[in-house]
């Protein structure tokens, strides 16, 4: 799933765990959930910075992307 | 007439180099063929001028009467009328009125398509992977791109796509690229613009092609030309517009620290609801567990009761209590009970036991009859 796809599951089932009056195994079934969540988008945030690349395209048409040195 | 008018002609074309002139349309006409007529004017004389379709490549919108221009040309003669004629090769506008127009024209046609419907506008995405910035490689637009998602959003990929954004090749330079993030597919957010610079270089982000390009994109685009007072067509097509190119980076990707922190607050808002849930189910154990106490202590004092009111009962009925009044047991050696004087035998041994022991006596006679009232003691 994407980040945003996370952190908007994320908040769904915290919104829910908050104001729902829902089965205790409904309910940890959901903290499961949003414990992976969680994890997923943590890991997003953790990327590294790269390096600027440039985007051509060869004689045959193929697109590649290389660093750019400006 | 004709070796006159021609040689006339042959005299100002040969004396006129290409020259430019300034006047205020009039009479503007276009023929069938496509071929432009109309009259230039000033104050105090008046030009009559032609534009020949197949010369007119960059003219693409016709100017109305009134409209102040200047053209470049030469100046002839029309051999028929015997005319005084300059040729049109190109026209602009002076001031933004022609300029205006055809701006207005392709709005309209970008409008009608529906292309500039607030509803075709998309979200930017909340955390993009990889932002695709269509610009030239020289100019300051990638760099102030860089600077900035390198201080918001470090790990965010910036892939430059070049472009010429200005000359005649622009256009076609832009659309490619385009054309390429497309194709391409990884990026999750366009930047199309330019560093800066004047208002006559802003017509590449006027062209409809370049606009619907723009808009056919299947990723948001954020269109940068860096230009404060001027809205091109690119800004009202793209569905985010920034002044410059450091302010479309701002759009584009979000500061990292931000999202940390919220990502954070959500993680605790979880493991506390969780807890509270908890909570409130062992709240509701200890309750249900308290009631079953309540309710076992309450059957087993019922139970009690009865069981001391039977206790009562037998202890009515037990011997000893009986004994305890003052009644002895009588039994035979095996400690059998006798109750009946007629089972003993004169000589036979008797136990009388009480309650503290026993007394062992010997029948001395059988005498038949009921008993005393009162026991035998």
């Amino acid at each position: 799933m994407s980040f945003e796809g996370n952190v908007q599951r994320l908040e769904e089932i915290v919104a829910a765990l908050e104001h729902d009056e829902l089965p205790l195994d409904r309910a940890l079934a959901l903290f499961d959930e949003g414990v992976a969540c969680l994890r997923e988008a943590a890991a997003e945030l953790a990327r590294v910075e790269s390096a600027v690349e440039v985007l051509r395209e060869n004689a045959s048409g193929v697109l590649r992307t290389t660093e750019f040195r400006g | 007439v004709a070796t006159l008018t021609s040689a006339t002609r042959d005299i100002l074309e040969g004396s006129f180099p290409y020259v430019w002139v300034h006047g205020e349309v009039v009479g503007f006409k276009e023929h069938r063929s496509g071929h432009w007529y109309f009259t230039l004017k000033d104050a105090d004389a008046q030009l009559r001028c032609v534009s020949w379709a197949s010369e007119r490549r960059a003219m693409l919108v016709a100017p109305d009467d009134g409209m102040a221009v200047v053209v470049r040309g030469q100046l002839t003669v029309y051999p028929a009328r015997g005319d005084l004629q300059f040729r049109v090769l190109a026209l602009q506008g002076v001031g933004d009125g022609l300029w205006r127009k055809a701006f207005e024209e392709t709005r309209a046609r970008l409008e009608r398509d529906g292309l500039l419907a607030p509803q075709r506008k998309r979200g930017l995405p909340l955390f993009p992977r990889c932002v695709a910035v269509v610009t030239s490689t020289d100019g300051a637009a990638l760099h102030d791109v860089v600077a900035v998602v390198r201080r918001r959003c470090p790990g965010t990929r910036v892939v430059a796509v070049p472009a010429t954004v200005q000359g005649e090749t622009a256009t076609a330079s832009i659309r490619r690229a385009l054309a390429r993030v497309a194709r391409w597919g990884e990026a999750d957010v366009v930047i199309v613009g330019r560093g800066g610079g004047g208002r006559e270089d802003l017509w590449a982000f006027n062209d409809e092609g370049v606009a619907r390009a723009i808009a056919d994109m299947p990723m948001p685009v954020i269109s940068a030309v860096g230009h404060e007072i001027d809205v091109t067509l690119c800004d009202l097509v793209a569905d985010a517009r920034a002044p410059t190119p450091s302010a479309a980076a701002e759009a584009a990707v979000p500061v990292l620290s931000d999202l940390v922190r919220r990502v954070r607050n959500e993680g605790t808002a979880l493991t506390d609801a969780i807890a509270a849930r908890l909570a409130l189910a062992r709240d509701r154990a200890g309750r249900a567990r308290a009631g079953a106490e309540r309710a076992a202590r309450r059957l087993l004092e019922r139970r009690a009761m009865v069981l001391r009111g039977v206790g009562g009962r037998l202890h009515a009925l037990s011997p000893l209590a009986t004994m305890a009044r003052g009644f002895a047991v009588v039994t035979d050696r095996e400690g059998r009970a006798i109750v009946r004087a007629a089972s003993v035998s004169a000589g036979d041994e008797l136990r009388l036991n009480f309650r503290d022991g026993a007394v062992v006596a010997r029948a001395e006679r059988i005498e038949r009859g009921a008993a005393p009232a009162d026991g035998a003691e």
